[in-house]
């Protein structure tokens, strides 16, 4: 287990069931500071065929961070046979509202709001 | 001199049914130590909408109550950082960010100084905007900031696109000095 963490947010890497959970709030200043993230994530993407990640509690996400996942997406959908799942929430507008941007990025990701 | 781009509208604040303000100084502390108070801003100005749409017996009172609170902390935190990555630090201009709430809209207006340069490289993106079809233009940009390490613009795209605001911007000198005006409404 893998963990980013400081007082607003938690990512969590979960290498053996290749689930990456993010909580919290992520208003990073700009792509550069999001870069440690990004790393971790394309981890995940050549450490597995496959990972789930599970937004369900990231509250807030500014558009650095809508750009992160997007990299990240990218990444995914350039790696041949990569299964990506996608597992975030109505209750939180944001992602009724962003997270399909992500789908249309990279249409055999699978989407689901709980 | 003023020079309007999109749809801007000067309201009054007895226009709104409740209306605030919140002004900084942008060269008071360096960006890092400030970067903490947009969110900070963001979040109260959207916690202090919820007032005036209470949760009551009827489910959708407690969704709109989220959605607005959710869409006034994601507008007005990047409309803030924005104004600090892009303002002219060096100048006397206060950033400020005043949110109007009318019957069926939300008002976001904030201004910061700018200096010329600033004011032209944001001239040619508010002309690509109006130039292209959003929605294209939003997945342009997720691609490219995959490849240059740069997320510039998405804010506004988001809001547009996802949050369906309309945007507008005014531009002023007086006396030398720069100022940029950028106005989002959305419909509640």
């Amino acid at each position: 287990m893998k963990i980013i963490e400081n007082e607003n947010y938690k990512i969590t890497y979960n290498e053996e069931d290749a689930v990456v959970s993010f909580e919290g709030t992520l208003r990073l200043g700009g792509m550069g500071e999001y870069a440690p993230i990004v790393e971790y994530l394309e981890q995940a993407i050549n450490d597995s065929d496959k990972l789930t990640l599970i937004l369900k509690k990231l509250e807030f996400l500014n558009s650095s961070g809508i750009a992160m996942l997007s990299k990240f997406v990218i990444s995914a959908r350039n790696k041949e046979g990569f299964e990506l799942s996608v597992i975030g929430s109505n209750e939180t507008p944001w992602q009724g509202k962003s997270l399909n941007n992500l789908k249309r990025l990279m249409p055999s990701l699978t989407l689901n709001l709980e | 001199m003023s020079e309007v781009f999109g749809s801007f509208t000067v309201i009054l604040p007895e226009q709104g049914t409740e209306h605030m303000c919140l002004s900084f100084k942008p060269s008071s502390v360096p960006i890092k130590q400030r970067w903490r108070n947009n969110g900070l801003s963001a979040d109260f100005l959207g916690d202090y909408l919820t007032t005036f749409f209470p949760k009551d017996d009827n489910p959708q009172s407690s969704k709109k109550q989220a959605v607005v609170k959710d869409a006034a902390a994601y507008i007005a935190n990047e409309l803030l950082e924005n104004a600090m990555k892009y303002s002219d630090e060096k100048g006397d201009v206060p950033n400020s960010i005043d949110l109007t709430l009318l019957e069926d809209k939300l008002v976001f207006t904030e201004i910061n100084g700018i200096t010329q340069q600033q004011e032209a490289d944001f001239k040619m993106f508010i002309e690509e905007l109006q130039n292209n079809d959003p929605d294209e233009l939003f997945m342009r940009k997720l691609e490219e900031s995959a490849m240059s390490d740069t997320s510039s613009g998405l804010g506004y795209l988001t809001m547009i696109n996802d949050y369906h605001a309309s945007l507008g911007w005014q531009f002023d000198v007086n006396d030398g000095v720069h100022k940029v005006a950028t106005q989002v409404v959305i419909s509640i």
